[in-house]
């Protein structure tokens, strides 16, 4: 056999025999590298996200006029009361996430420019979709409003 | 001699013993020793024993390289005193600011320190990528090195941006709430195809990222983790390979008639009397251009003293401006986060504003697409171009400085007057408000640029018949492009990221 030869140690056979018990455990060990990361990755993602309740009463002031907002303190919501009823709209824009401004016709955001009517529908700027109404519950003027819960636009109680 | 004679002198003896016993060879003082002192010592047997003289030349490099890792090591520094104070927790984290700043010795002047070396490590790793293009140091063998490179770019902006929230200020919060929408962008597309419900990458990233749906006090922690520990170890690890691999890949790039340009010195002698016939037994098994077998390594000088001596200067220079900046000008720090009512305008630090004024247009293209895009083309770049004229020469390859110059031209009106137009006019949705998302997503100012530069840089290769010409004008567009849209993003942007001429004539409040 000439095949001996050939072989050195710097230029070894490819994959000689006795090798596969060897491979088979390094792809043992690969795998089990593998598999414990999935339970890293795993852990980033909370399962519970601690944030605040988005659920709040509000009593809505007597003198809200007809097509005035109503922002109450601390609540990123901006409720409105007309004759067909009591709405709220999200005043967190859907470009990335700033606090858009009450204006004569509608919410300005300060961040970026993006413009958006009474109604929440976008007229200017980057943003890609309307400020979502949310869920009112409750009447008169003693509402519930979600935060976390989105009703379609035009939906009023 | 008794014992105790004996003990004495030891004891004497000791300090000198320890010192030679810590450098093992004795002082660098011979070739022979100057070579141990480098290869002997874990840190400085990154660099080559010896340095070929081109690279000492302080127009090969300006030393940007080094002032990047010495702001780096500043940075790292000043860090770690500001963490004896810091309090990763909401209000506590601004307190604990408030008390560096007012009340711990010192601690005013080290934060200003920090950000300043911050600062100055972003300008000069920018600084030093141009250095690096632009005199195509990134051919081959050093392909990945540019990658490396890249990547401790990338590693850079990120510790940036998380130092960004510590202090839990109303720029710090705006500016995190802005990031952490940006990361859940992909919804831009997603909510277009009506594919958010059961594919949202978006949303996900988000989600990691703040480990909340709100910027809270576990967005605060994960900015925490990520800035003192994740991406330092990042940094740490990329740094070694980018300095191990300038040895291994043969040195700084230099050119072909190097030697003769440099002429005789009489710092330089033949390092071997004798040729070598065999160099290292290594040289069976390392494949390539090192170790050279054959021949002495010709026009190099010891790197002890000549290259650590030019480091040092260099780190010292960078120290001393950081220091000045951190004397004349406070880091700023505006009042508590407030998560009702954000800053108008809100502003990214500097070097993000031009990100932001292409965010302005659309948030998955200006803050995703077009970066990935910047960045896989700066990728590319050394394995497009395989040419070999002009390595090592500053706007070496076809067409050199002046196609520079006529690239810069083009890079800066392109941008300004794509800019001006959609000042003065608006774009698709203000002329046609109903347009669908994804029309708006995909045509839009920054894309445009972009697909200018790409165009420009595609005729650049077919006019000179050089990728080497088109990598040139490509670079130089979007060094421009960043310039004008930072510097627009800075000084004309006021409320509602609306453009003013100056400061002045905003709106009062």
């Amino acid at each position: 056999m000439n095949s001996e030869t050939k072989h050195s140690r710097l230029e070894p056979e490819l994959m000689p025999r006795r090798d596969v018990l060897g491979m088979a455990s390094l792809w043992a060990a690969g795998s089990a590298f593998m598999f414990a990361l999935f339970g890293i990755a795993r852990l980033p993602k909370a399962a519970v996200l601690a944030s605040p309740s988005k659920k709040f009463r509000v009593t809505l002031p007597e003198t809200l006029p007809a097509s005035g907002a109503f922002v109450p303190p601390g609540r990123n919501v901006s409720i409105s009361r007309d004759s067909e009823g009591v709405h709220a709209v999200s005043l967190v824009c859907t470009h990335l996430g700033c606090i858009v401004n009450t204006s004569s016709d509608g919410f300005e955001c300060p961040c970026h420019g993006s413009r958006f009517d009474r109604n929440g529908a976008v007229t200017r700027g980057p943003a890609p979709q309307p400020l979502p109404w949310l869920k009112v519950t409750g009447s008169g003027n003693e509402v519930v409003v979600d935060e976390g819960a989105t009703v379609p636009s035009g939906t009023k109680v | 001699m008794n014992a105790l004679q004996e003990f004495c002198e030891n004891l004497w003896a000791a300090p000198r013993r320890i010192l030679d016993t810590a450098l093992r060879s004795g002082a660098p003082k011979t070739d022979r020793t100057r070579s141990t002192f480098v290869f002997g010592n874990v840190f400085l047997h990154l660099h080559a024993v010896r340095t070929h003289r081109w690279s000492l030349r302080w127009t090969t490099t300006l030393g940007l390289g080094i002032a990047s890792a010495a702001a780096t090591l500043i940075a790292v520094v000043s860090g770690v005193l500001l963490m004896f104070y810091y309090k990763p927790y909401p209000e506590a984290a601004y307190q604990s600011i408030k008390d560096i700043h007012f009340v711990v010795p010192t601690g005013r002047f080290i934060r200003n320190i920090h950000r300043w070396s911050a600062n100055v490590m972003v300008v000069t790793v920018i600084a030093h990528m141009a250095r690096a293009f632009y005199t195509a140091s990134y051919r081959k063998p050093r392909e990945f090195n540019w990658l490396i490179g890249m990547g401790l770019l990338v590693t850079t902006l990120g510790l940036s941006f998380t130092g960004y929230l510590l202090p839990w200020d109303q720029l710090a919060y705006w500016a995190i709430t802005i990031g952490a929408n940006i990361a859940q962008s992909p919804r831009e597309v997603t909510d277009a195809l009506g594919a958010t419900d059961y594919f949202d990458p978006g949303g996900l990233q988000k989600l990691l990222l703040l480990g909340s749906d709100t910027v809270g006090a576990e967005a605060l922690i994960r900015f925490y983790l990520f800035h003192v520990m994740l991406l330092p170890m990042v940094l740490a690890a990329l740094m070694s390979v980018h300095f191990w691999r300038i040895r291994k890949d043969g040195g700084l790039s230099r050119p072909a008639d190097a030697d003769e340009r440099l002429g005789p010195s009489k710092d330089v002698y033949p390092v071997f009397t004798d040729t070598p016939a065999k160099t290292y037994q290594l040289a069976a098994i390392v494949r390539g251009r090192t170790p050279a077998v054959g021949k002495g390594p010709e026009n190099t000088v010891p790197s002890m003293p000549h290259l650590f001596y030019a480091e040092l200067a260099v780190t010292m220079l960078t120290l001393f401006v950081c220091l000045a900046l951190a004397i004349a000008f406070d880091a700023p720090l505006k009042e508590l986060a407030n998560p009702n009512i954000p800053e108008n305008p809100a502003k990214a630090p500097w070097y993000f504003l031009g990100l932001q004024e292409l965010v302005a247009f659309t948030a998955f293209m200006g803050g995703i697409g077009i970066p990935a895009i910047v960045l896989i083309g700066l990728g590319l770049i050394p394995y497009l171009d395989r040419e070999k004229a002009g390595s090592g020469e500053w706007f070496g390859g076809p067409g050199g400085w002046p196609l520079v110059q006529r690239s810069l031209a083009i890079g800066l009106a392109s941008a300004l007057i794509v800019e001006s137009l959609v000042i003065r006019y608006g774009w698709i949705r203000e002329w046609f408000p109903s347009t669908p998302q994804l029309v708006v997503t995909l045509i839009n100012p920054g894309t445009l640029l972009t697909a200018i530069y790409a165009a420009y840089s595609l005729w650049l290769v077919q006019r000179y018949q050089s990728s080497r010409a088109g990598a040139l004008g490509l670079f130089t567009c979007f060094l421009c492009g960043f310039v004008v849209l930072t510097v627009i993003g800075t000084y004309f942007r006021g409320p509602n990221w609306v453009f003013y001429w100056s400061p002045s004539d905003w709106p009062k409040h």
